[in-house]
């Protein structure tokens, strides 16, 4: 008979991790196949229309990089949070929340210059998410109540006050009917690189990416948010202010989710309307945790995810497969990369017995 | 109000209460485990369309809500691999399943949407219905809620009077300890998950066999996370959570009420509703100290001892 042994790493895996994470993705892709042979799409056909649809022309890239902007900024912010063990699963209704705010600035003034429109645009965003963030956390600090469910709850109260914007006082009279705003003016728009359809978001994603990276590595802040983070019974100890750090990492978080709102009402859909909630909050959680919770790596598996879900788009359009077999891809990479943990920190033997 | 509205109106409460309350003592049940199991949602939906599937093809709405049982039990084992096998983290472990759950359900089931399954009626309790107030409020439902009025008291009855049930309540406060007295912690936190799951499960086809008997795309709506809310307001108390589930019931019942009376309010405002309402629901338990009666050890895997 054989006997598993689990032991503690003391060091954790150097590179060999990124091998476990490549056999995550490989489990998770062989599992989405097999459900797709399930609905008589043949799997092989299936996976490579995904693939192709993702990565295989420019248009395709570009598609991917326009949707990874919002998806690095949110999961940026879910990280921050996810390092201090606090779970903000609420990126989605700060992202809600971020849309709204700067619609209400690019609604009500419109004939500002860009120069002027667009950095109020963002600082509302910015403040609108914040604050959605900042309510779980203050609930969390005095009362303790739990954050998960509070974020989750947040989400479905802010989608359904976006809901409320677009069919009522904000819909446009011209809409025919349909839930959304008049469009932007162009001052309120965020223009696009060269001639890419890519917009400057993108630009957005590395100056915020590197200062939030520049933080958690060589300020006091990040310091503490990792001691705290490992331990906090350690942390009060050597005088962290936590409570402050725990309101402090879900007011970035929600600005930064609230930030990718504005990038998407105003860059990609140059209006609000309930379409733009297509879950970039919840994707976001697991392209944190595939990346470990490292700003760089997110850049890279924000791309992945972003490219799977453009994948899944043309699978939608060519195979007419559901597009709920996002979701299935997405809960399973999360799981298999979770369970793939157990390789990168603790040694796994298999003696004979 | 008369009692014209207010009776229906509190049965209804109890109705639309029934699947939270179904998934609020599975999660009770496998949080005394000391394993928290965030997929809720994930496990009911997939119950929810199992359910629906089996009642379409065998006709009998008591096969499929059994077996939508062990499909809430199969899901929440997903959890349990990854938390009790693999060590994963508890908290993202239960959101993925509840990503990946309702990815499965809303694309294996696109092809039933719209569809009628045969589900189960009303059935009024001999003598009690007629009882004046408490007979329509309690006693004129389907059979699945009238199970619903069994299981709280066995369930107190296990975790409190029995061995099998005091002993996975040790699995969920100190685990340590329990492995010290000779107990098989992990055995227990599968209990915990797999029973927990099968409530689920019949929350889930609760929904889909009684309440609307077709198939809708999130059918589920959110249930699963407040059955998660409810837990901590109920104190871990599955007597409690009878209450806080019609409560639940009471405000969806209201908001369909108020919607079909054709109110000035907005209707995304009136959706709004139970959603708020779990939020004030969670700060007040809070505000008296509930959460200090959580198992210890809740979220926490077992180390590996060498």
């Amino acid at each position: 008979m054989f006997r598993i042994r689990i032991t503690k790493r003391q060091e954790p895996l150097g590179w060999s991790s990124c091998l476990v994470l490549a056999a995550a993705l490989a489990l998770s892709l062989a599992l989405s196949g097999l459900l797709l042979s399930l609905r008589g799409t043949p799997a092989l056909d299936g996976l490579s229309v995904l693939f192709r649809g993702a990565f295989g022309s420019r248009f395709a890239v570009e598609d991917c990089l326009i949707k990874a902007i919002p998806l690095f900024l949110c999961s940026l912010g879910v990280a921050v949070a996810f390092r201090l063990q606090i779970w903000n699963i609420g990126a989605e209704g700060q992202f809600a929340l971020g849309a709204v705010g700067a619609t209400w600035v690019a609604l009500s003034f419109p004939g500002l210059p860009g120069f002027i429109l667009l950095p109020a645009m963002i600082s509302m965003a910015a403040l609108a998410g914040g604050l959605w963030g900042m309510i779980p956390a203050i609930l969390r600090q005095r009362l303790k109540t739990n954050e998960i469910i509070v974020t989750l709850m947040l989400n479905y109260i802010a989608i359904l006050f976006l809901d409320y914007l677009v069919y009522g006082v904000w819909k446009d009279p011209t809409s025919f009917g349909f839930p959304m705003t008049p469009e932007f003016s162009p001052q309120a728009v965020v223009g696009k690189i060269g001639s890419t359809s890519i917009n400057w978001g993108l630009a957005h994603c590395l100056v915020l990416g590197v200062l939030v990276w520049i933080c958690i590595r060589y300020t006091r802040i990040g310091f503490e948010l990792k001691a705290a983070g490992d331990s906090v019974r350690a942390a009060r100890y050597a005088g962290i202010p936590y409570d402050r750090l725990v309101v402090m990492v879900m007011v970035v978080s929600g600005a930064l989710a609230g930030w990718a709102g504005f990038i998407e009402a105003s860059a990609t859909i140059n209006r609000l309307q309930p379409s733009i909630m297509v879950g970039y909050g919840y994707t976001a959680i697991v392209v944190a945790w595939l990346a470990r919770l490292n700003p760089l790596s997110i850049a890279v598996a924000s791309f992945l995810l972003a490219g799977l879900r453009v994948g899944v788009e043309n699978l939608q359009l060519d195979l007419q497969v559901p597009a709920a077999f996002g979701g299935i891809i997405e809960g399973l990479i999360l799981l298999t990369v979770l369970a793939g943990g157990l390789f990168t920190s603790y040694r796994v033997a298999v003696r004979r017995k | 109000m008369d009692s014209a509205i207010i009776i229906p109106l509190l049965a209804a409460a109890v109705q639309s209460g029934t699947p939270i309350l179904y998934a609020t003592l599975g999660e009770i049940f496998t949080e005394k485990s000391g394993v928290l199991n965030l997929g809720v949602e994930g496990c009911m939906i997939i119950g929810a369309l199992t359910g629906f599937i089996v009642a379409l093809a065998t006709g009998s709405p008591v096969l499929a809500f059994v077996i939508a049982g062990f499909a809430g039990m199969t899901a929440s084992a997903v959890h349990g691999v990854v938390c009790l096998w693999f060590k994963g983290n508890q908290v993202v472990s239960g959101l993925a399943l509840t990503i990946l759950g309702a990815g499965l359900a809303n694309y294996l089931g696109t092809s039933y949407v719209g569809q009628i399954a045969p589900g189960f009626k009303p059935v009024p309790v001999p003598l009690l219905s007629q009882i004046p107030a408490l007979g329509p409020i309690f006693f004129n439902h389907d059979p699945l809620v009238y199970l619903t009025y069994c299981i709280p008291p066995l369930m107190w009855l296990y975790l409190t009077r029995t061995r099998h049930g005091l002993s996975l309540r040790a699995a969920g406060e100190y685990p340590a300890a329990a492995t010290a007295a000779g107990l098989n912690v992990a055995a227990y936190r599968w209990c915990g998950i797999l029973v927990g799951g099968f409530f689920m499960g019949l929350g889930g086809a609760y929904l889909s066999l009684a309440y609307t008997h077709l198939w809708t795309n999130n059918l589920t709506g959110g249930r699963g996370w407040i059955a998660v809310a409810l837990v901590i307001f109920a104190f871990w108390r599955p007597g409690r959570a009878v209450f806080g589930a019609y409560l639940f019931g009471g405000i969806m019942a209201l908001q369909l009420r108020l919607q079909a009376s054709g109110t000035q309010l907005p209707s995304s405002l009136l959706l709004m509703l139970p959603y708020a309402l779990t939020v004030i629901v969670l700060v007040m338990s809070s505000w008296r100290q509930g959460a200090n009666e959580a198992p210890a050890a809740l979220g926490v895997n077992v180390e590996p001892i060498d």
